[in-house]
């Protein structure tokens, strides 16, 4: 449903009843009551099947809006402010309940028997089982998110009958069910899509990249790539509450200083996704909430890659970690929203992660440590950052660049664009020094470390490689949280790799989110708009 | 009558066939220079968590694991069909997206330029038929100040102004306040396409939110048109003719209107053009500013993020529009001074 919904049809749709319609293009101010809300955006939302090659992380919304999973997470009150998504509780979304068997392998999920679709068909299992399937066979990102929770092949799921789903895991994970509550295994109208779909196209990608099918709280109304996209509510939900406003109006404004005029003045409900600038100026409003959550699971680092001779000298590591200005960097690039993680303790007492290492900004000690090193006279590093990030890595490399040099360390600065980033930091991580923003969407320190710290593995940008660590994340990846082992091995994964300092934790970044006007925002993992939740305040 | 249009016509139809080693030329740079971006589109469009496994379906699914003749082969094969591709980072056909998105940088860009003209031609003749007075003067600080302020900038303030603080100017969220519907499409310009609905809250919707990006781009374009009018008619002005036609007791208003601005305005239109085409290309910022669904954003997007097929349809659709541009401004150049022959050129 692109631009070839009609305008009868969008009328007809709920703008507006005909009675108000000749008034209805005159009177603005009417339709801005409490059933409509708008949001405006910087990012693009360019397609509506998050499964699609080439569909983008704000198109993610739309499957969290839109579409049903079986499970979804619990809410809970934020750090900074508002709501935010519980990762420990797991919910009902189409699933009425479900069991895992003794031995963690079968999990059976019961289907809502009033669960319906958009068209009204019900939803049945065989639904779940086609959309499983698609997305551990698409490829690209969706497989790679299904993997992470021990979905890998269609063989795995079953339609027991309508009502009864059941997943057979290869090992008992405790990461399976938290992944299917993730944006990726949506629950698509497989009839609807299997008609639409071609010998070509099985999957049926053309036909959802532009007309959901699915059961979820919002139905698309119109969809203007580029400009706008205008969700309405589906009535018969029975995934949660009832969204409290009918409309939600997602307006794409590139430029951060007109979305700040259009929330500082009241036209606009929600500003999703300001600078931290911005927040920490909105912030002293009155009339203006700002929601500054810090992203779960997610840090922003100081990369020293093992390659890099220089940085195969654990003195050096730690000079460089002690030279880093911490405070001026979180006060620069992040205006201070977010979470200092910087100056704790050196012992591990709890399981936190992003947890404060025990470094600060001692250029003494820093000295010390590069005088004891192999490369007490310094050297010259490049130090690369994301020109796609360039917000937060500019300064910041600036003012490391600053303090390196008086250590001795002579960094010049290397921007590399967006487009090569990947390549050149992610997958030939080839970049010596250079800054890094992983974040994990499940929320385990194991998980990130699984990314992060194992070799190999795409966000170890550092070539990073510890036997003891691969060890332990081996072992901790798919242990229940509440085993006795978990916690020591955890303490012991952390302890290792910020003595070892492959990656030198900066601060933990924030997802801000301005509100004037509307209520109820949640703070989701996947860093995209949820518009279940909010209402008109 | 026929022995006059039909020469023109030969000559337009010759024009046009001028045209076709240039399209030629501008398809393959274009195919050539995005290979060349730096950058692995398969990469990019896999995602960060993507493996290799995925990364080499994705290169299979957009084509791009052939080799880079046959690459070509395929998109000239799929362009003489009429299709430009699909654009992976819009998800839609290049060819919609062009349709979509090309009228909102033309009516933007062709306002405007209505705009800089209205208040630059008179500008530059009060300019020139004063020279060093306070007119001339202001004409000059005018043009200084509309050519040296950045328009990100100019489109801030006037925001700023107009929205923020005096609340006269609509939300700048695009073309259309939400609550307005588009206009059904026949032109893609909405301030046509509402007017021939007779759909008359919807043309003053539109035409609110087109004031303020079109002052800021026609404060930039200012400039050029009215130093050129200025120059050609000072020139014009100092002419052999001129005098010839003061001594023979004309009177000024003819001589001005009717013989001077006459011959001044060749060089007006041909900065026109060039205007024209550089403001359609260099709106990016205007667009940004006021979130105009325009072109100039689309190509840059597309070109951060290596969508070959985005980029070559841009270039291609820029390049006709040039083409069919300098057409038009040859026809004109034919109309305004009837000795400029078309056979000559």
């Amino acid at each position: 449903m692109t631009d070839t919904s009609s305008r009868r049809d969008f009328l007809k749709m709920g703008m507006a009843g005909a009675s108000v319609l000749p008034f209805l293009r005159a009177m603005p101010a009417a339709a801005q009551g409490s059933d409509t809300l708008v949001v405006v955006t910087g990012q693009t939302i360019n397609s509506l099947d998050l499964h699609r090659t080439g569909t983008n992380r704000p198109s993610y919304q739309v499957a969290v809006n839109c579409y049903d999973r079986l499970v979804s997470f619990g809410t809970k009150e934020a750090p900074g402010g508002g709501l935010s998504y519980d990762y420990d509780t797991i919910v009902p979304e189409l699933a009425e309940s479900w069991t895992v068997s003794d031995d963690g392998l079968v999990i059976t999920f019961k289907i809502k028997s009033d669960a319906t679709f958009w068209d009204g068909s019900k939803v049945t299992a065989e639904d779940v089982k086609w959309s499983f399937d698609r997305a551990v066979s698409v490829g690209g990102f969706p497989s790679v998110q299904m993997r992470a929770g021990g979905f890998e092949r269609p063989d795995q799921f079953v339609a027991i009958d309508a009502e009864t789903f059941q997943i057979t895991l290869d090992r008992p994970s405790k990461l399976s069910i938290p992944d299917l509550a993730v944006p990726v295994p949506f629950v698509i109208n497989s009839a609807v899509a299997k008609a639409n779909a071609t010998d070509d196209d099985p999957w049926a990608m053309e036909y959802l990249h532009t007309t959901p099918a699915g059961s979820g709280a919002f139905k698309i109304l119109r969809w203007s790539p580029g400009e706008q996209l205008v969700y309405e509510r589906n009535d018969n939900w029975v995934g949660g509450p009832l969204p409290a406003v009918k409309r939600v109006v997602l307006r794409e404004v590139p430029s951060p200083a007109t979305r700040r005029a259009l929330i500082e003045r009241g036209d606009v409900q929600l500003s999703f996704g300001i600078p931290d600038k911005d927040a920490a100026e909105l912030s002293e409003l009155e009339e203006v909430d700002v929601y500054s959550t810090p992203i779960e699971n997610c840090i922003h680092c100081l990369c020293t890659n093992t390659k890099f001779e220089p940085f195969q000298d654990a003195d050096v590591r730690k000079a460089v970690a002690y030279a880093v200005p911490y405070e001026d960097i979180f006060q620069a690039a992040a205006y201070g929203r977010g979470a200092p993680l910087w100056g704790g303790e050196a012992e591990i007492n709890d399981i936190a992660w992003p947890r404060k290492t025990q470094y600060s900004t001692d250029l003494d000690k820093a000295r010390e440590h590069m005088a004891k090193s192999g490369y007490p006279d310094g050297f010259e590093v490049p130090l690369s950052i994301n020109l796609g990030l360039a917000s937060w890595m500019e300064p910041t490399a600036l003012l490391i660049q600053e303090n390196l040099a008086k250590i001795g360390i002579t960094a010049t600065i290397e921007k590399i664009p967006g487009a090569n980033w990947r390549t050149a930091a992610l997958v030939e991580k080839r970049l010596p020094l250079h800054l890094e923003n992983f974040g994990g969407w499940l929320n385990t320190p194991d998980y990130y470390f699984f990314w992060a710290y194992q070799e190999g593995h795409l966000f170890n940008s550092s070539n990073y490689r510890n036997d003891e660590v691969e060890d332990l994340v081996n072992a901790t990846l798919h242990m229940p949280v509440d085993d006795p082992a978990y916690a020591p091995n955890i303490k012991r994964m952390m302890e290792i790799v910020l003595e070892d300092l492959p990656r030198i934790p900066l601060y933990q970044p924030a997802l801000n989110v301005a509100a004037n006007g509307s209520e109820g925002y949640e703070f989701w993992f996947h860093r995209q708009l949820d518009a279940r939740p909010l209402a008109v305040s | 009558m026929q022995t006059h249009t039909y020469p023109r016509l030969r000559a337009v139809l010759l024009r046009v066939a001028q045209a076709i080693p240039v399209v030629i030329g501008v398809v393959i740079i274009s195919f050539l220079l995005t290979r060349a971006l730096p950058g692995d589109p398969a990469v990019f469009f896999a995602g960060a968590a993507a493996d290799e496994a995925s990364i080499a379906e994705i290169r299979v699914a957009l084509g791009l694991d052939k080799p880079l003749i046959q690459q070509f082969f395929i998109y000239v094969g799929d362009l003489l069909q009429g299709d430009l591709g699909q654009s992976i980072s819009s998800g839609q056909p290049v060819a919609s997206d062009l349709a979509n998105r090309l009228p909102a940088s033309l009516e933007l860009t062709l306002t405007a330029l209505v705009l800089s003209c209205g208040i630059a031609i008179p500008l530059g003749i009060l300019a020139a038929t004063r020279p060093g007075s306070w007119v001339d003067h202001l004409c000059r600080v005018l043009v200084t100040a509309g050519v040296s302020l950045p328009t990100f900038f100019t489109g801030i303030v006037l925001i700023y102004v107009f929205y923020y603080l005096l609340g006269i100017a609509p939300s700048p969220i695009g073309r259309l306040d939400f609550i307005y519907l588009d206009p059904d499409r026949v032109t893609g310009f909405y301030l046509i396409d509402a007017a021939l609905m007779g759909d008359w809250e919807t043309w003053i919707g539109a035409a609110k939110q087109l004031v303020l990006p079109a002052i800021t781009l026609a404060l930039f374009t200012l400039a050029p048109i009215a130093r050129m009018t200025r120059a050609a008619m000072l020139t014009a002005l100092s002419s052999d003719f001129i005098r010839t036609a003061r001594a023979a007791g004309l009177s000024n208003r003819k001589i001005l209107y009717g013989y001077a601005f006459r011959n001044a305005l060749l060089p007006v239109i041909t900065t026109l053009g060039m205007v024209f085409s550089f403001a359609l290309g260099a709106n990016v910022l205007v667009e940004k500013v006021f979130a105009w669904p325009g072109i100039g954003s689309y190509a840059v997007e597309a070109l951060v993020v290596s969508d070959y097929a985005a980029v070559q349809g841009f270039v291609l659709a820029m390049a006709l529009l040039f083409v069919a541009l300098n057409l038009a401004i040859d026809l004109l150049y034919t109309v305004i001074d009837p000795r400029i022959g078309f056979a000559a050129k």
